[in-house]
């Protein structure tokens, strides 16, 4: 479900904590913070994905998975 | 002058009534990192960069109203056929009473939208720094979107819309690096 974009820290939990700890916290670093300047000539998706997955390009590309199940399709 | 192409720039498919989700889904439509004041604050700010990166701001301001035409829709399908009675569940009573059918420019929390959301500072340097922070602002507004609706519909549409995010951050960055480079100097990206 996550891929290498993400990264994740473990906050501090007390004995005393009213709700059920989340003990791993996780956020996303998209392809965009590693890429300063984009050079030319990457590889490009084909066409018809590129339109879907809204870029032409692998390397600007990132996945997210909705923390919400999905129900019923 | 723009040219209109009589279509969304991708497809939006809302599978489940949920009119609550338009609720939340308004705070990209009226929000402070909504598309509208993304729209606004780049058309803006375009007169007056340095003409290098004109053509960027322009292009991008456009998308941002594309992408506010897709907000607007997945709001009103979701709210369309929705009754009075089933608005005030999902927290839109007030939005009915003042607007009743119409959209409007709110954020979620009900905030009507204020041009104090966009900066223009006159300052390239200090104006492309604000237009990337929008830019992942507005991508992380769709995460929580994603995260909150289970209709793999939305989702799919809030992907793409959050893709673009990225993109775009990308671009402005881009921007800064032309404008950080020295004319006299050879360039070397």
């Amino acid at each position: 479900m996550y891929d290498n974009q993400w990264r994740e820290w473990k906050p501090y939990v007390s004995p005393l904590d009213p709700c059920p700890p989340i003990r791993i916290k996780r956020y996303v670093v998209p392809p965009n913070q590693f890429i300063p300047f984009q050079p030319m000539n990457l590889p490009q998706f084909p066409l018809d994905e590129a339109l879907r997955r809204g870029t032409l390009w692998p390397a600007l590309y990132s996945s997210y998975p909705s923390r919400r199940a999905p129900k019923g399709g | 002058m723009w040219v209109y192409e009589k279509k969304l720039q991708y497809p939006v498919r809302v599978s489940k009534c949920d009119p609550r989700m338009a609720k939340f889904l308004i705070e990209q439509y009226g929000g402070s990192d909504g598309e509208l004041a993304a729209a606004l604050r780049y058309l803006n700010q375009r007169y007056t960069i340095p003409d290098k990166v004109i053509g960027l701001l322009t292009d991008i301001g456009t998308e941002e109203f594309a992408h506010l035409e897709m907000i607007a829709t997945m709001v009103y399908k979701l709210t369309k056929d929705a009754t009075p009675e089933q608005l005030e569940a999902a927290g839109l009573g007030a939005d009915f009473v003042n607007h009743g059918g119409d959209l409007f420019y709110n954020s979620a929390a009900g905030v009507p939208f204020t041009a104090t959301y966009i900066a223009a500072k006159g300052d390239p340097i200090a104006n492309l720094y604000e237009d990337i922070a929008a830019e992942e602002k507005a991508r992380a507004t769709y995460q929580w979107l994603i995260d909150y609706t289970d209709d793999v519909d939305i989702q799919d549409a809030l992907k793409f819309l959050r893709e673009r995010e990225i993109v775009h951050s990308l671009r402005f960055r881009e921007a800064v690096e032309i404008l950080k480079a020295d004319r006299e100097q050879k360039k070397v990206y």
